[in-house]
Parts: C-alpha cells; structure tokens; sequence
C-alpha cells in the first residue's frame, strides 16, 4: 500500500508539468497544477496509511 | 551541454559582507545538532552528537566530489533537453573534484560554499527523526546519498538556473521557484528525508504498545535543545541575509529588513506554539516551543528577503500554530515516531514559507511556481528519496539491533557514554 502511494505521488507531479506545457491561460493552469498536488497528497495519504497498517501488524 | 546564464557581477563589498555571513551561517548547523542531540535519550547522546559531526563531514566529502559538479551554479555549464520548445535545464555539468573552483567567478565560490553548508543541515535534518535506533554508519551512507544525488538535483533546478529557478522565463510565472534562504532545497528535503527514514527505521522500542496511546519518550536535554534554539538564531540571520544576497541579488538596503523578518517569523512561531501548548496542557512545553521557534526560522529562509515584517510575524504566528499541532497528529493519529520533530518542523515550516512567497509577492503567476516547486519535492524528491534508502538499507541496515536499542547506542556502536557518571536505568518496556 505504501509503494501504490509512492508511485501516485509522481503521477501528481507529472500533471503538473502537463499542465505547464498543455495550458497557457493562467486560470486553467493553476487548476491543473492545484490538482497535481492533490493527486500528490491523495498518494502520500495512501501512503501514510500503508504505515500505519504496517505498524499495526508489527506492534509488540 | 549549454552555459547557464551569467550571475550579475558582485562588488567587492558584498563579496567580503558576504563570505563572513557565510562563515557564520555553520552556527544554524551546531544549533540544530544541540536540539538533535538533546531531544534523543541520554544513552544515545554521544552517537547522536557523533553522528552530526560526521554527517557534516561526509557530505562535504561526497559534495566535493560528485555532488557539486551536479548541482553546478548559475554561469556554469549544465545539460538541457527540450520540451513543447521549451529548455529544460535538469543537471548541472560541472567539473568533479570541484575543479576549476579556484579560478571560478567570486560570486560562483560563495555560492558554492554556501551549498557546502546547505547540504549538510539538509543531510542532519532526518539524523534527529532516526535518534536512538539509526545506526551511525547508516546515517553517514544516507548522507552520502543525498549529498551525491539528491540535494545537487534540488539545488541545480533551484539556485543553478534549472528549470525551477526558470519557470519565470519559460512560462511566465513570476520570477521563476524562488528560495532564497533553503526552505526546499533545504529544508524540506531535510524533512521528507527524515519521512523516509522514520517509515524504513521503524519507530524506537516500547513508542507505539499493543494497547493505550503511544509512550512518551521526552527528550533528555532541554538546555541543550534551548541552547541550540539561540545558536541556530545567528546562523540563520547569517545564512537568510546571505542568501537574499547570493540568489536573490537584494541590495544592501533590502538585507536588515531581511534579517528583522527573520527574527520576527521565529518570534511569532515561538509565541504561537507557547500560547497553544499553554492552552492545551496547562503549562508551556519546551521542547515544542523549541520546534515552534525553528520552524519560524525555517519558515523564514523561504520568504525572509521578500516580505515585509508584518508579513513575516503572520507566517511565524501560522507556522507556530500549525507546528505543535502537527507534531501530535503525526505521532498520535498517523504512528510517526519522529523524535526531534523533524517532519513537522522542516517539512511543514519550510513548505508554509515558499507559500507565503506565492502569497505575499505581487508577482502574476508566482503562487503558481511555488506550488510548481512544492509539487515537485512531494512528486519527486520524496519517492526518490525513498527508493534510495530502501536500496540503502539493504546494503546497511538502518535499524541497530534489538540488544543495541535496549542498552542505548551509546554504549552499543561507541563502548562509552555520553554522561559516564550517570546511572543507565533499565527501560521498563523491555521488562
């Protein structure tokens, strides 16, 4: 679960740049680029949640 | 192979003002290695002020080396390749061994001096998250790592004329990802690193039991870690006002302001984090009062030389608010057993601070550059960092073994204590 919310998070980065090359109006631009970072938090949330089973798994 | 664009030329004024700021910058470096130090446990204190001596000497090493040829300077040739008919200015491709440094351009020298020290604070931010379970050679080959792949591909898209530093140009964002003081290239590297290390190292012995809420396990040494507090005080005054002038060209007139902002971020965190533990546990905590005042210092080095100082005590208030908060979320809710709070300080602070740069400069399109920059440290740095040391860590196992947590790290990797004349207690979570 950790390793899926890692490999999301350069998927978010990856819409950002997209949106820098594919949108040259400001407005549309920021919004892609506000839901790169979205796409990134989702994936680091996935990933904090796979810690958090992990450690559950292994607690004393 | 292209040549980056030139730096303006700096008079020979700036260039001495300068070269002694730097030279008091490594002061923010021992600071932080007194709150690493005295926030672990006393039987692990010797290794753990060990290890941030040897960190800082790996990563100048390393960076001399490998890592500054990658991370290069504005002026310096580096490697490009084209997109959608835009340069995309990726790695810097200077000569190893720093060859040519002597001969390079005043400004270019202290601009590399100035990443020495940067790579190394960045490299001791994770050393406090892994305290009391990160073997000492573990952490020197994770410095290593950053300082030979990571933080010169940060600095080279940052402060090398990379394709961060040139959003401005390219895309019309404003002036491009600007941070002038580390708060990514830095600081928030510093904090995702310690992210990755807390997730592959484990938390320590007896923090998280199989029942009730997880252990407190304070720090052994508040004086050490309030000590440290004013220490890294100087060197970031040093290290903000060297910065603006280095990489963000402010003029003499612009550097007090820099530094009253600097002051003024770090006082207002403290005095929100000493109001919000105040409110929430009756009295003021210290050690997160400490993490409430440097990650005001870290806040700072994003934003410092371009807000003015009511801006600057609104970020300090926010960050100080946000800090202590996060700290208990991290270790309550998410199991994150981050000793020196590293995550929440560095990672948090210095990502509120390049926000505050989008917010406050009047520049169309810089908000959106800076997200551009913080996108790029979650989507990139931070899996890197990752796959890095878990590759790493096959090779040196982060974790010390269980018998050398029991009896401390001390003892274990160095035969002595820190504290010889005091009574090792046994630990109760081991009965």
């Amino acid at each position: 679960m950790k390793y899926a919310g890692l490999l999301v998070m350069p998927a978010g980065f990856f819409l950002t740049i997209a949106a820098l090359i594919l949108f040259p109006a400001p407005a549309p631009r920021a919004a892609f680029v506000v839901c790169g970072l979205a796409v990134e938090l989702l994936g680091l949330a996935v990933a904090v949640r796979g810690h958090m089973e992990a450690r559950g798994e292994s607690r004393p | 192979m292209n040549p980056a664009p030139i730096a303006p030329v700096m008079p020979a004024a700036i260039f001495a003002l300068t070269l002694a700021l730097l030279l008091l910058a490594p002061l923010a470096i021992a600071g932080v290695a007194l709150i690493n130090t005295g926030l672990g446990r006393s039987r692990s204190a010797a290794q753990s002020l060990l290890g941030n001596l040897a960190i800082v000497a790996v990563t100048a090493i390393v960076f001399a080396v490998a890592g500054a040829a990658w991370a290069g300077t504005t002026g310096l040739v580096d490697h490009s390749f084209q997109l959608a008919g835009k340069p995309w200015n990726w790695l810097g491709a200077g000569r190893l061994m720093l060859g040519g440094f002597g001969s390079a351009p005043p400004q270019t020298q202290l601009a590399l001096l100035f990443e020495f020290l940067a790579v190394a604070l960045a490299a001791l931010v994770p050393w406090g998250s892994g305290a009391d379970r990160w073997r000492l050679s573990a952490g020197c080959a994770s410095a290593a790592v950053l300082a030979a792949i990571v933080f010169p591909l940060m600095a080279h898209w940052v402060w090398g004329g990379g394709w961060l530093a040139q959003l401005g140009v390219n895309f019309g964002l404003g002036a491009g990802f600007v941070d002038g003081g580390g708060a990514a290239t830095v600081h928030m590297l510093g904090g995702l690193s310690a992210l990755a290390v807390v997730w592959i190292a484990g938390s320590r012995k007896g923090k998280f039991p199989k029942e009730g809420f997880s252990t407190a396990l304070p720090g052994h040494n508040a004086a050490y870690v309030l000590f440290g507090c004013l220490l890294a005080l100087v060197g970031w005054l040093a290290w903000n006002v060297a910065g603006a002038v280095i990489w963000l060209h402010a003029p003499l007139a612009a550097l007090p302001a820099t530094a009253v902002n600097t002051l003024l971020s770090a006082s207002g965190s403290l005095a929100a984090t000493f109001t919000v533990t105040r409110v929430r546990f009756g009295k003021p905590d210290a050690s997160l009062c400490a993490n409430g005042w440097l990650a005001g210092l870290v806040a700072s080095s994003a934003c410092a030389g371009l807000i003015t100082p009511g801006q600057a005590l609104f970020v300090g208030l926010v960050t100080g608010i946000a800090t202590p908060l996060l700290v208990e979320v991290l270790e309550l809710a998410l199991s994150i057993d981050d000793p020196s709070g590293a995550i929440s300080v560095h990672a948090v602070g210095g990502l509120l601070g390049l926000l505050a740069v989008g917010i406050f400069v009047s520049q169309e399109g810089q908000l959106v550059a800076q997200l551009v920059g913080i996108a790029t440290l979650l989507g990139v740095i931070l899996p890197l960092v990752y796959l890095l040391f878990r590759l790493l860590n096959r090779v040196v196992p982060f974790r010390v073994d269980p018998d050398g947590e029991r009896i401390g790290m001390d003892l274990h990797e160095l035969g002595g204590g820190a504290y010889p004349d005091f009574v090792i207690h046994r630990d109760e979570s081991y009965r």
